[in-house]
């Protein structure tokens, strides 16, 4: 798949899922939805393929997911079935802290 | 990384939800309206070959699909202040042409004479029949592109167009905003004017959490109570001026609560906030949150919380220290970095003045044709003067080029001003420099009394003494029976100057 960079969008290969990049690493990384290289948005997908059922959590539109040293940030805009991870390892969902309605 | 992807969001989400209605036409767009919309007024956007889309009249639903569609068609969005002088107006469009203008009926002729400039009126702009071609695919995602430029309404020469790129309002939003975080039925009552910095946050802000926004173009107390009331609002922001209204109108009706339960939150910024207003507005809004915010153009808005919590621990405070916490503008919201520093850069301590540094994704600090003001570590250098204390909160003082030099002395106007503020008898004070010629400049003060009340300049000549120091005693003290406001309730010191200067000849 392409380097990651920042604002640029790619979809699921196997689900809805869509996602941002917030923040990327400087190096190549392999991001994954539902254990499957992300494609660029416009890109067909092959038939066949499906969720594998170890990455199969799901992700919810407008939460943020990071990787464990916080280097890769995206953001899910679009839901899907599959889990998102990078080099194998799975992304956590990023905590927010609700502030005050400001305007 | 574009705004328009927090519009595509928000119309997968709640397609149906109500997005803006004009509060006073009474017209609505659902997200997938507004959606919809968007995408044939980039195509007439693009179709003209603008460089730039501006926008001159008040705030209708013509703003949102302004800002979404001059990003879907890759052309920066440009809100133009509908109170200049024609004069004005013309010379600020012609730094924006080639320009699609979307403007009020009657100034459609004059403006779509000038050169490079295709006008139509907001009503065509937002008639569909008008515009049958919608843009072909999506938007730019490049981070780097501008999003909006924004004329500051300087003090001194041209006005400068301060850039914010996409990268730094989407980064404000994500921060500050949790996406869908609005229970359906929310209304925001929007009444800040479209070209300034609050009213393009404020269209971000409510998108990205799906509320609906109530548009109230030209403010009174009144009409802001009647909609607050109408459409059951939710959460309003305010610049200290119009709270200071709603609460002399809320007063004459002889209320002691606004009996509008529904108003969950009320923030408010733009300007320093008389204490007696936030306190009296507190009294007659028990059920509801308040919150400071304090941002900047250059910033994409708000850098600084004062939040409900932190408002009722300073009303119900039996300390001085914690009492003043009340006239803070909070801490920085995540991800954003505030500094103090000196005159050579030195980074002050806990309760020392100095200039605000800020720094954080959300900081633009670049103005066109001038680039970044922003250091090589990406600090923005604010020009507004404060003092952080030991906790974070951040205390204005003014702005940076308002301190007064007398005999070489440093003096903050915020300082005496702040001590002159604690006199039963003073409702509002302004403290300015005027020169002199013994020491350079000196001290002025502008001061308005509270209804019923009398001053005493001797008493309050002998109050500044005692709290601070005889060089901060003011040597000139008028009674004003107001100060003047600009529109976002910003003092306009220059005036208050302008006026002691010509006085004192």
């Amino acid at each position: 798949m392409p380097t990651l960079k920042t604002g640029a969008r790619f979809k699921s290969a196997v689900c809805a899922g869509e996602i941002m990049v917030v923040s990327a690493p400087g190096d190549d990384v392999e991001l994954t939805c539902g254990g499957h290289p992300m494609v660029e948005p416009g890109s067909e997908v092959a038939d066949g393929a499906s969720v594998r059922p170890d990455h199969a959590v799901g992700i919810a539109m407008g939460k943020r997911y990071i990787n464990e040293d916080e280097t890769l940030e995206v953001l899910c805009v679009k839901a899907g079935d599959g889990a998102l991870a990078v080099n194998g390892q799975l992304l956590l969902q990023k905590d927010t802290k609700q502030l005050p309605k400001t305007d | 990384m574009n705004v328009m992807m927090l519009l595509e969001m928000a119309s997968g989400a709640f397609p149906d939800r109500p997005a803006f209605t004009d509060g006073e036409r009474g017209v609505t767009y659902t997200y997938s309206e507004l959606f919809e919309a968007a995408r044939y007024r980039a195509g007439s956007i693009r179709a003209q070959g603008a460089s730039r889309m501006a926008k001159l009249d008040v705030s209708n639903l013509g703003t949102p699909l302004g800002l979404f569609s001059s990003a879907w068609a890759g052309v920066p969005y440009v809100p133009l202040n509908y109170r200049l002088t024609d004069d004005e107006i013309q010379a600020l469009l012609k730094r924006v042409t080639p320009a699609y203008l979307v403007t009020s009926a009657d100034r459609v002729q004059a403006l779509g004479a000038l050169d490079a400039v295709h006008a139509i009126a907001t009503d065509t702009f937002l008639d569909a029949s008008a515009h049958s071609t919608p843009v072909e695919g999506e938007w730019s995602m490049d981070p780097e592109e501008i999003a909006v430029l924004l004329f500051t309404s300087g003090t001194t020469g041209e006005p400068k167009a301060a850039v914010l790129r996409h990268k730094h309002l989407v980064s404000y939003i994500l921060s500050s905003v949790e996406f869908a975080s609005a229970p359906e039925g929310d209304a925001s009552l929007v009444c800040v004017p479209p070209y300034h910095i609050a009213g393009i946050a404020a269209i971000m802000s409510s998108v990205y959490s799906g509320r609906h926004v109530i548009q109230l173009p030209n403010f009174s107390a009144e009409r802001w109570i009647e909609l607050v009331r109408k459409h059951q609002v939710t959460t309003a922001f305010v610049v200290p001026t119009m709270l200071a209204r709603i609460v002399d109108a809320l007063e004459a009706e002889g209320a002691t609560n606004a009996n509008m339960p529904h108003l969950n939150s009320l923030a408010y910024g733009g300007g320093k906030m008389p204490l007696s207003v936030i306190e009296k507005a507190m009294a007659l809004f028990p059920d509801t949150d308040f919150s400071n915010a304090y941002g900047l153009t250059e910033t994409s808005s708000t850098i600084c919380v004062l939040g409900p919590d932190a408002h009722r621990e300073a009303v119900a405070s039996t300390t001085e220290a914690g009492r003043r916490r009340l006239v803070s503008v909070g801490q920085a919201l995540p991800g954003v970095e505030i500094e103090i520093r000196d005159d050579e850069g030195n980074v002050m301590g806990p309760g020392e003045r100095g200039e605000i540094y800020v720094r954080g994704e959300q900081v633009s600090g670049e103005y066109e044709g001038k680039g970044s003001v922003v250091d090589s570590e990406g600090w923005f250098p604010t020009r507004d003067a404060g003092s952080l204390d030991d906790e974070g909160y951040l205390f204005l003082e003014g702005r940076a080029d308002d301190v007064i030099v007398r005999g070489g002395e440093n003096l903050s106007p915020g300082e005496i001003e702040d001590v002159l503020l604690t006199h039963p008898a003073v409702a509002d004070v302004a403290v300015v420099g005027v020169p002199d010629e013994q020491w350079g400049e000196a001290v002025a003060a502008a001061i308005v009394a509270k209804a019923g009340a009398t001053i005493d300049m001797q008493e309050l000549a002998e109050l500044v003494k005692d709290q601070l120091r005889s060089s901060r005693v003011p040597a000139h003290m008028d009674q004003w029976d107001e100060l003047p406001y600009n529109e976002t309730g910003k003092l306009l010191r220059r005036v208050v100057k302008a006026s002691f200067v010509e006085k004192l000849g």
